[in-house]
């Protein structure tokens, strides 16, 4: 049998357990074990961005994450962006305009977005096309994605 | 694509990360970031029998901006040494370097000691660590500590000093001197990938505000960072009238650019000049 390590994960708020092997990806660990299939994954070596997950409110790409490494740490996934009242800002703004067709990659760019937008609320064009530099979608060409971004920190701003 | 199995180790302090690399020998690989080390294991490039995971070991996790230089911490990720104002005002050149690093989510996980170790030609911190005439802290529990300079550090691509059993637990950026200037530039396919040649200059004038160093370190032109000083070729003039043409002649002279995939090797000749030149005339342009 191998070796397996018993953690705790609170995900979205949710103190959850899993008993995984140390080389299980954090990615795997929330499909898999914790059946949160929201967070894709893509490329599994951290050049797709779909797997962007929040760690402590940072994003992260969890293909490149070890969800051992991470034990006792609060992870938040595209399940858990919307609040009480239905989705978030970010997630309105990308269905109203258009900043998704497949869907792939949107879990990545939500959670990317999601916590650009907190530390940068009134983003530039430029500084919008660096923060999802790191994202690849391959149906929308981006045009409504950077300006689903700049929706987002529209609703964001009327809300608070 | 998943990593092959391998015994896992959690240290929660220095020695006990150092004992259990010590135990692993040439078997034993450190994950700080995993940025880079976690892509190699999802391929099956690398696979380690032992992973020590130094995540825990928050000793290690340190930022110091001192009169003399910047000492970062093995687990310092790339968002925190880029976004300190403290560590900019002692050596600019390396939050410069920091923002042509991957992407923003890559950087709040990447740490910079583990980008030096990884010791890729084409990284952007080793360039800046060998032009600034920087150093690695080694410590191991055969040799203790040791300092080892840029220039002895990177011996070949993807290859440094570091021995089986050895952790680099810090890096140290020397301060920018007086009346000096720094400047980063390189040529990607896409922002965020590898750069295809890059450059970086450090520039300084001395007291009758004349050029007295001009240095560069260039990425993806040969097998380590490859330094080349082009003081006598820049002249001792006022940067404005410096020959920064002749200095980037002088780095391309200095280069071995190869050829693969991506580019030839004249067209990385090529962008090393165009780049030196810029990247010359910005940091003497900054002096201050």
């Amino acid at each position: 049998m191998p070796v397996t390590h018993e953690i705790t994960l609170v995900v979205n708020g949710v103190a959850r357990r899993a008993e995984v092997p140390a080389r299980r990806l954090l990615s795997d660990c929330l499909r898999q074990d914790l059946g949160l299939t929201g967070t894709h994954v893509g490329c599994e070596h951290g050049v797709c961005g779909c797997c962007t997950v929040l760690l402590d409110g940072e994003p992260v790409r969890s293909c490149l994450t070890f969800a051992v490494t991470v034990d006792g740490r609060e992870i938040t996934t595209v399940e858990g962006l919307a609040g009480p009242d239905g989705m978030s800002a970010v997630q309105r703004a990308f269905a109203e305009c258009h900043g998704l067709q497949c869907g792939f990659c949107t879990p990545g760019f939500l959670c990317t977005v999601t916590a650009f937008l907190r530390d940068n609320p009134a983003p530039t064009d430029e500084e919008v096309l660096e923060g999802i530099s790191g994202n690849l979608c391959r149906c929308t060409g981006y045009q409504n994605i950077a300006k689903a971004v700049h929706r987002a920190a529209e609703l964001l701003a009327e809300e608070s | 694509m998943k990593p092959a199995p391998f015994e896992y180790h959690a240290p929660r302090d220095l020695g006990g990360a150092l004992r259990a690399l010590a135990e692993a020998g040439a078997d034993g690989k450190v994950l700080a970031g995993g940025q880079s080390l976690i892509p190699l294991l999802n391929m099956r490039l690398a696979a380690p029998a032992h992973l020590i995971d130094i995540n825990r070991v928050t000793e290690l996790a340190t930022l110091e901006a001192r009169p003399d230089g910047v000492l970062v911490g093995a687990l310092a990720r790339h968002s925190e040494v880029e976004r300190s104002p403290a560590a900019a005002a002692v050596q600019p050149l390396i939050a410069q370097a920091l923002r042509l690093v991957a992407h923003p989510v890559i950087r709040n996980r990447g740490t910079v000691v583990g980008s030096l170790v990884h010791a890729d030609p084409a990284a952007e911190l080793p360039a800046v660590l060998s032009v600034l005439g920087g150093s690695v802290r080694l410590a191991s529990v055969r040799h203790g500590a040791r300092d080892l300079p840029a220039a002895e550090f990177f011996t070949g691509p993807m290859e440094s000093a570091l021995e089986p059993g050895e952790l680099a637990v810090s890096a140290f950026f020397p301060a920018l001197p007086e009346r000096s200037g720094t400047a980063f530039h390189e040529v990607a396919r896409r922002h965020g990938d590898y750069a295809l040649a890059g450059v970086c200059a450090l520039v300084t004038l001395d007291d009758d505000l004349m050029v007295s160093l001009a240095r560069v370190a260039c990425v993806g032109v040969g097998p380590v960072p490859m330094v080349v000083d082009v003081t006598g070729a820049a002249g001792r003039r006022p940067p404005a009238t410096a020959d920064w043409r002749a200095a980037a002649r002088a780095v391309q002279e200095g280069v071995e650019p190869e050829q693969d995939i991506h580019a030839t090797a004249a067209y990385r000749e090529h962008l090393v000049g165009v780049l030196a030149e810029r990247a010359l005339r910005e940091a003497a342009e900054g002096c201050r």
